[in-house]
């Protein structure tokens, strides 16, 4: 019998009960959510299980919600099952402050260049990485380019001005290194409302 | 040092202490001739033969993940082109059928055959660049130049059909901004005339030859267990013996309405990648003769359909923009980010030239997405680099770079 999304569930909540949580199935894909310290075993369980054999770990990426506080970071994990043919995906939310989650590169070897990615654009820490470096952008870069609050063009420039493109207009957002202590996203926060009022 | 005892005990021994058990430093690229694109190899060798190689990657990095996320849709299709410049389209199209998916439109089944013709020549093009440059660096210049007049007229098709050759940008969500011109069909026709000469040539050139074999055989070699933990995708997953098509295992474009067989190798070694990627045209040229059969298929006015009914997403033509009031709130409506975009998460993937190209894309009802990442093959098969080059000579790692068909472009994205 041909796995389903139902079947995948069902053995989830046996093993995991409520710890695995928000199923929902947005175009057909099966997708839920762990809590950020079981992200391993989950993926161990689903690649070790002899019926679900989610052994080919298809990407995974990160999700930036600035507005969710205490789960800023979302960790994105696409797995297929290539006999089955069924992929899933499954999430795990992080707070910004604490960005940390065990590395999948134990399990999957494809894991280590897309950590680093992940860690590269938005400062995701991979415990237990075997090299845990920036790989597409500089090594002397500081702070993770693709969090929110990194408006896309050089705010230096004043004759763009074109809220709906983006360009941050007038209200000039700076960018902020994110060696400073307050959480980039909030301090950009505020920076903002004194120039409104 | 460890694995390199076996390979030593074929050769000189040297005594404890010798100045030659010092390893040499050396850097391949990142703009060095072999290595067909910008990116550099920290090789660490000892005497011809390569101990570790650490990969250096990112040198034409241009954020497309950044960019997209302050694009309406059908702007990111030109950043698509970039990844794979040597098969495009099939980028394209990739991106397309993602956001057909995201807004659930459903396209006509002439229009997924024209899609099926320009992808599958996008893959012979890919494929054939790739195959002739592992003869290349196995020193065989010749069939590579011979080979170029038809990779030139697949760009005449593409030209024809959008204008442009190299960064295509062709097709629209829906389908196609017009209909095919006569002259590509003519085109087509000369191709898949004339081209399984060409094909059978370089193949005579290449395939049985002495020199090519001892080359790329046993050069490079992956298992298919290390090959599928490695996230190898397309025809060097397939060279290492695992049947994996995404046309085949998650059909887009109507693949499921062609009778294509899924070439396999065993060893995953240079020379099966070749062998799968030869077999991969052959395959494609076949797919495209049924496509081409099925598209002369259609009658009266559904042979005049290029693009799906889509008012919304489809920008209507130029003339009626000018003269239909319909057309002009439509256009307006489009080129000022006015039309609702459903809320949700979607991932497709497509096979492109060198694997599963996916893209993950999540709305949250603006004009832009929230948030896109794309799936490169070449970025994740690339790690397993060093695992394939260790304890080979020099020369074999050059081989071995070009035959994993490494496009600093999608690598970097």
């Amino acid at each position: 019998m041909a796995l389903t999304n139902e079947r995948i569930k069902e053995k989830l909540i046996e093993k995991f009960g409520e710890q695995v949580s928000n199923f929902e199935a947005p175009y057909g894909m099966l997708t839920f959510e762990v809590p950020k310290e079981m992200n391993l075993k989950v993926m161990q369980f689903l690649y070790d299980d002899e019926e679900l054999k989610f052994q080919f770990l298809t990407t995974l990426c990160a999700v930036h919600y600035p507005d969710d506080k205490g789960r800023e970071l979302a960790m994105v994990y696409h797995l297929h099952n290539l006999t089955d043919n069924i992929r899933i995906r499954f999430k795990a939310y992080l707070d910004i402050n604490k960005p940390d989650i065990f590395t999948a590169t134990k399990l999957y070897e494809a894991a280590n260049w897309l950590e680093r990615e992940t860690y590269d654009f938005f400062g995701v820490n991979f415990i237990g990485h075997p090299n845990l470096v920036r790989i597409l952008n500089v090594d002397e870069m500081d702070y993770f380019p693709l969090r929110k609050e990194y408006p896309l063009e050089d705010q230096t420039r004043k004759d763009k001005d074109d809220e709906m493109f983006g360009r941050g207009g007038s209200l000039g957002y700076g960018t902020v290194k994110a060696s400073d202590d307050t959480t980039i996203a909030e301090s950009e926060k505020d920076n903002v409302g004194d120039k409104l009022i | 040092m460890s694995e390199l005892v076996s390979a030593k005990d074929k050769h000189i021994v040297l005594p404890d202490g010798s100045i030659e058990k010092q390893t040499t430093t050396l850097n391949l690229g990142p703009t060095h001739p072999a290595t067909h694109g910008v990116f550099q190899n920290i090789l660490e060798m000892d005497g011809e033969r390569v101990v570790s190689a650490k990969q250096t990657i990112g040198y034409i990095h241009r954020a497309y993940e950044k960019l997209s996320e302050r694009r309406p849709l059908y702007q990111i299709t030109p950043l698509t082109d970039r990844m794979n410049y040597c098969s495009s389209p099939i980028n394209n199209m990739g991106w397309e059928t993602t956001c057909e998916k995201l807004l659930k439109i459903k396209t006509p089944k002439r229009v997924d055959y024209l899609r099926v013709i320009i992808m599958e020549l996008a893959r012979i093009a890919d494929h054939l660049i790739c195959n002739s440059v592992v003869g290349v660096d196995a020193g065989a210049f010749t069939g590579f130049l011979y080979v170029m007049q038809y990779r030139e007229l697949i760009y005449e098709i593409y030209e024809s059909i959008c204008g442009s050759r190299l960064t295509t940008n062709i097709g629209r969500i829906g389908g196609f901004e017009r209909n095919f011109p006569n002259v590509a069909f003519e085109k087509l026709e000369k191709f898949l005339d004339e081209y399984p000469k060409a094909l059978n040539e370089l193949n005579s050139l290449l395939m049985r030859s002495r020199i090519f074999m001892e080359r790329t055989i046993g050069a490079g070699p992956i298992s298919a267990e290390r090959a599928l933990n490695y996230g190898f995708t397309g025809p060097n997953l397939r060279a290492a013996g695992v049947d994996y098509d995404v046309r085949v295992h998650s059909p887009y474009c109507s693949y499921e309405d062609f009778d294509f067989s899924v070439p396999v190798g065993t060893t995953g070694d240079c020379y099966d990648r070749y062998l799968v990627r030869d077999q991969e045209m052959w395959q494609s040229l076949s797919i495209i003769k049924q496509a081409y059969q099925k598209v002369q298929e259609f009658k009266g006015t559904e042979a005049e359909v290029y693009h799906a009914d889509v008012p919304e997403y489809y920008l209507p033509k130029k003339e009626d923009v000018y003269t239909k009031m319909e057309a002009l709130i439509w256009h307006f409506k489009i080129i000022m980010g006015e039309i609702e975009m459903p809320v949700g998460e979607v991932y497709h993937s497509v096979e492109g030239g060198n694997g599963e190209l996916g893209f993950y894309l999540i709305s949250d009802g603006g004009r832009t997405p929230y948030r896109l990442h794309y799936r490169r093959p070449c970025f994740i098969y690339y790690q397993a680099y060093e695992e394939l080059v260790k304890g080979a000579m020099l020369s074999d790692a050059v081989i071995v770079m070009s035959s994993l068909n490494l496009i600093a472009g999608e690598m970097d994205s």
